[in-house]
Order: C-alpha cells, then sequence, then structure tokens
C-alpha cells in the first residue's frame, strides 16, 4: 500500500520547468558570440577606415618600404618588420627567463621564498608601461650604449646583428623592454601550468630513481608542454601589441636595417605617433590601414602558435628522453 | 637474528612473539620450518624502530618487521592507518612529501637505506614502485614509457633496449596486446593496461624490491585479476610488498601479511593463519570485516 502511495506521489510531481535551462542557454550564447562579433566588426571598421589608401596602394602598402607624408605615399614594410623584429627578440630573453623562473617556483623554491617572489613578479605587470618607457629612456638605454653593446659589438661584431654605429635606441633596447614586460605574464602563466601537473607523475619519475632535474624534465616539463607555448603565445600577444614604452626607446625611424642596434619602429607606435598629426585623408587612411595589418598580424601570429601547438600534440613529437 | 626485532610494538599474548616463525632466517634453525624452499633465508628489509611524522602529526609508530626476500608481503588495514606511508619509507618516497619526517633503522639486503651518504635515487633504482592510479608519462609512447627508467641510467644501446623493452613487457604481461603499437602514446592504453604499462616500467630497470600501493583499486575485476596472476609471476625473482585495500586481495596473492591499525603494526604473519587464526582480536575483527 505504502509502496502504491509512492508511485502515485511521483506520478503526480511536476516535471521541473525548462524555461530557466532555455534562458541560462540563450544568455550565455549570446555573451560568447558578441564576442565574434566584436571582432568582425573591429576589422569591418578598420577596412573601412583604411578603404582610400588599400585602393590606392593595394598590395604595395605591406612591401614598399617608404613612409611619405608629405608626398603621401605610404608603405608599410619597416613597421611589420620592427614589430616582427622587436617581439621576436623579446620571446627570445624573456622565454627562458619566465619558464625558469616559474620552474624554480614550482618545483626547487623553499616554500617561504614562494610568496614573495610571486609577489614581486606580480608587481611587475602592475607597472604602467609609460614608466618602463621613461626608465628605459633614462636608465636602460645609456648602460646599453657605454657597456652592453660595446660589449657585443666586440664579440659578436662578425655578425650583421651586432654591426653598424651605436645610438642606444635601437630595435635591441626596445625587445629588451618588451621581454621585460611580458615577462610576468608568461612566468604567472607558466606556473599555473606548472603546478597543474599531477604529482603523480613527478612520483613516476622519482620512483624510477630520477633526479630532481630528471624529475623536472620527463614529468613535469614535458608534461606542460603545451600549455607552456600557450603562456609564450600569451606574451606575443602582448608583444606585438606594446606601444608606449616600444614608441620610447625604439628610435622611430621607418627603415628596415639587418643591425639590432640600428633604430626602428613599430606599427603600435606609428599609429600612437602620428594619429595626431594625420590631417589629410589619405594620411589618416594609412593609418587605419597600418591599424588593420597589426590587427592582422596579431590574428595571423596567434593562428600560426595555435597551428603549431596541436600540430606537436603528438608523442613523437616529444622526445624528452634523448 | 633475534625474535625480539620481529615484535611489533603492540602487546603479543601469552609471551609469543607476534612474528614467531616469520622470518625465513630464523626459520633455518627452527625445528619445524615453516618455508622449506631455497633461497627463503633472504630477508629483503630489516626495519627497526620505524617512527614516521607529518608536521607534527606521527603517522606511524615504532614498527619493526622483516620483508622476506621473493616472497608477496601485504600491508592491510583501515584508511589512514599508516600502511602506504610505511610503503614510501622503504623507497625514500615519504620524504619528498613537505613536512615529512622519519626516524628509524631500514636496511635492504644488509645496506642501510637511510644512512647519511645514501643517495635516495639509488635506493629508487633498488626499490621499483607502482601506484594507485596508474601513471604512464601521457607524452611518450608505449614503448618510451617502458624503457625510460634504462634512458635515465644513461642506457643508449638501442638493442640492449629494444630487448629490455620486450622483456619487460613480457613480464608485465602486455608484449602480445601491445606489440604493434609499440609507437602508440602509454595514455591510449586502458586502464588495466596502463597499470601493467607502469609495472613494465617499474621492471626494466630490474630493481630487487616491488613496491606497489593499492596497484588494483583503480581496476575492473578483470583487470584486477590480471595484476594478481602477474603478481604470482613476478614474485619468483622479485619481492614484492603491496599495499591493499581488498582483504581477499590479499589472502589471495600474498604469502605474509602485515595488519597496520592506528600507525601500529598490529600483527604480522603469514598470510594463512592471519586469515584464518590471528592471534589480535583486532586483526581479526578487520579481516572478517567487523571494522574497517
Amino acid at each position: 500500500m505504502a509502496e502504491i502511495n509512492s508511485m502515485t506521489v511521483a506520478a503526480e510531481m511536476k516535471p521541473p520547468s525548462r524555461v530557466g535551462d532555455h534562458v541560462f542557454k540563450w544568455i550565455t550564447g549570446l555573451m560568447a558570440f558578441s564576442v565574434l562579433v566584436l571582432i568582425v566588426v573591429v576589422g569591418w571598421e578598420l577596412y573601412k577606415g583604411s578603404n582610400l589608401a588599400v585602393h590606392k596602394f593595394g598590395f604595395k602598402f605591406v612591401t614598399s618600404s617608404n613612409w611619405d607624408p608629405v608626398e603621401e605615399n605610404f608603405g608599410a614594410w619597416p613597421f611589420i618588420f620592427g614589430t616582427l623584429v622587436s617581439s621576436l627578440i623579446a620571446l627570445v630573453i624573456a622565454v627562458p627567463l619566465s619558464v625558469a623562473t616559474a620552474v624554480f617556483l614550482t618545483e626547487l623554491a623553499p616554500p617561504k621564498l614562494r610568496q614573495p617572489i610571486v609577489s614581486i613578479i606580480e608587481m611587475l605587470a602592475a607597472v604602467p608601461s609609460v614608466i618602463y618607457g621613461l626608465w628605459g629612456i633614462f636608465v636602460l638605454i645609456p648602460w646599453l650604449r657605454e657597456h652592453c653593446f660595446p660589449v657585443l659589438q666586440k664579440w659578436l661584431g662578425f655578425l650583421p646583428l651586432f654591426q653598424g654605429p651605436i645610438y642606444g635606441v635601437s630595435m635591441l633596447a626596445a625587445g629588451i623592454i618588451i621581454a621585460i614586460m611580458i615577462v610576468p605574464i608568461i612566468t604567472s602563466v607558466s606556473r599555473e601550468i606548472l603546478r597543474s601537473v599531477p604529482d603523480l607523475q613527478r612520483e613516476a619519475a622519482y620512483g624510477l630513481g630520477a633526479t630532481r632535474w630528471e624529475v623536472t624534465r620527463i614529468a613535469v616539463l614535458s608534461y606542460a608542454k603545451r600549455g607552456l607555448c600557450g603562456a609564450v603565445i600569451l606574451g606575443l600577444g602582448r608583444a606585438l601589441g606594446e606601444t608606449m614604452a616600444v614608441t620610447m626607446v625604439i628610435g622611430n625611424r621607418p627603415e628596415v636595417a639587418a643591425s639590432l642596434f640600428a633604430p626602428g619602429y613599430t606599427l603600435a607606435s606609428v599609429i600612437a605617433n602620428e594619429f595626431a598629426e594625420a590631417t589629410t585623408d589619405m594620411y589618416l587612411s594609412a593609418l587605419f590601414e597600418i591599424a588593420l595589418v597589426l590587427f592582422a598580424v596579431t590574428i595571423v601570429t596567434n593562428i600560426l602558435a595555435q597551428l603549431l601547438i596541436s600540430a606537436m600534440g603528438g608523442p613523437r613529437a616529444s622526445r624528452a628522453i634523448q | 637474528m633475534t625474535s625480539e626485532l620481529l615484535e611489533p610494538k603492540a602487546p603479543s599474548q601469552a609471551g609469543v612473539p607476534v612474528g614467531k616463525g616469520l622470518t625465513p632466517m630464523e626459520n633455518a634453525t627452527a625445528s619445524r620450518p615453516v618455508e622449506p624452499p631455497a633461497r627463503a633465508d633472504e630477508v629483503a628489509f630489516h626495519v627497526e624502530h620505524l617512527n614516521g611524522w607529518f608536521g607534527q602529526h606521527q603517522a606511524l609508530f615504532d614498527v619493526s618487521l622483516q620483508i622476506p626476500a621473493r616472497k608477496v608481503t601485504a600491508i592491510i588495514g583501515p584508511s589512514g592507518c599508516g600502511k602506504s606511508t610505511f610503503l614510501r619509507t622503504l623507497n625514500r618516497m615519504h620524504e619528498l612529501v613537505r613536512g615529512a619526517r622519519l626516524d628509524c633503522q631500514i636496511r635492504l639486503f644488509g645496506d642501510d637505506v637511510y644512512g647519511p651518504r645514501v643517495d635516495p635515487t639509488l635506493v629508487r633504482r633498488r626499490v621499483g614502485m607502482v601506484f594507485q592510479k596508474s601513471n604512464p608519462f601521457p607524452t611518450m609512447t608505449i614503448e618510451e614509457n617502458t624503457v625510460v627508467g634504462l634512458r635515465l641510467n644513461g642506457v643508449r644501446d638501442r638493442r640492449l633496449l629494444r630487448e629490455r623493452m620486450e622483456q619487460s613487457l613480457r613480464m608485465a604481461a602486455l608484449w602480445d596486446e601491445v606489440k604493434d603499437r609499440l609507437d602508440k602514446p602509454g595514455i591510449s592504453l586502458s586502464g588495466g593496461q596502463q597499470q601493467r604499462l607502469c609495472i613494465a616500467r617499474a621492471l626494466a630497470v630490474q630493481p630487487e624490491v616491488l613496491l606497489m600501493d593499492e596497484p588494483a583499486s583503480a581496476l575492473d575485476p578483470i583487470a584486477t585479476m590480471k595484476i594478481e596472476e602477474l603478481i604470482q609471476e613476478l614474485k619468483r625473482d622479485y619481492t614484492i610488498v603491496i599495499v591493499t585495500h581488498n582483504m581477499q586481495q590479499a589472502a589471495r596473492c600474498s604469502d605474509y601479511t602485515a595488519f597496520f591499525y592506528m600507525g601500529k603494526l598490529i600483527e604480522y604473519d603469514k598470510t594463512e593463519k592471519m586469515f584464518t587464526n590471528p592471534t589480535h582480536k583486532q586483526t581479526e575483527d578487520y579481516v572478517t570485516g567487523r571494522f574497517g
């Protein structure tokens, strides 16, 4: 009897309303979709703004090295070159530094030391970029000019990279400033990635009689490889768009030079520097096209990096032990 | 060797040492040997007065016992009784946990495990370990996973690596299942296969002892059965210490059983005796399922 009662109760219970589920689904879906719309709208606006320049210069805009606002002759290649090279220098410096710091913090540092170091690194990220720029002009550049660059030239001067006159303001100085600015983000993301490596992986390696370094190499770094690449991409994204500090130390000369001691110019810097002076429609349109190119460079490098990550997913790609 | 070392801290009844007749060394002179086979006179681990702490919390209390060579010794007891901690002291994995301390005298085939000049990595190369959850290295293939320990030891000879890989996978009863896909990732295998891969990985460096920390607790019954069969095969060459939650498993596959409770070794004896006629009330209650 009791059983029958409980069954009828169950049958009388109304199924829960699904309206909430639908609302939830639509709201979250809309939010996600709006990000996509935003990217498309930004791209479209940039394209519209640069219409004039696009029609006049066509593809030559990205290959020409001539940037002459007076004659209204515009080519963006030096800026593209400057953006890519300064970001590359920054990554070359920042990635080993950041990953090593993250490894130290997660695997080796005594617990008392961890939090202070993490806090300092996070503070580094909070410093406004214009302050890095000022520090670059008044401290870094004189030091590079007096001490660092001459030594580099002496020992590595046989490479075209380290030849030519030394001004101080240079592609290399910009790369160093960007490196300092992207170290915090790469470090803190890498640290999170390394912390997410299961202890079981470490124990597996320890159990085989691995030393600390071997454990880090085969169990931690190898496991975290893809995540670490993601951290590097985040850093690259910041490096490509970095404007203020770079503008202050790169020298702002639209030339393509082999030497890292030579001044350069980046896409972001030229927009920041010349936007206020762009009085003619064509000049403004050319700057818009610069922005469009920066937008495209950022997206393309990100896509390439994503492809790289998914390509390295296979086990064959990892030869931690060789 | 006196029986004193074998005697756990817990009071033994009627003055009879709990581990009486346990060690093969003693058996050799006993009038009624418990274990006749040859080579039975070897002890793998001498553990004396082992006390272990995590920070302020003491996890192990004055544990002393001897683990015979080429036998399966099961460690049983309710959760939190210190059985895994005990296992991890045997290959110095315990000290990897932050705040872990230890006060003991452990010898592995006569060599001091915790001596001041002893490199823990060398201990771990002699004492392999298999964990509760299978943990193959996800970025490595089956082949790479199997020989990773050898590579760490500096073995570069391809033929030797190949040979040892096949041998280890055969010993782990996995060879027939994976021989055609050695270049696939280790994590592409099923749970039970992954655990056997981990066993093969541990065997490849030819350790003297294999520690197993609940190796089958995450596996289905068939995979569990395979692991147990494997243990029976392996004990011909290896000393095996297995921690298990599963009393049937301990009864099925071990020669000796140690019962831990609240960080103390309560009783340690031949498995048969432990499960049919235990000396201590607590052991009896536990093995019959009255608590734990």
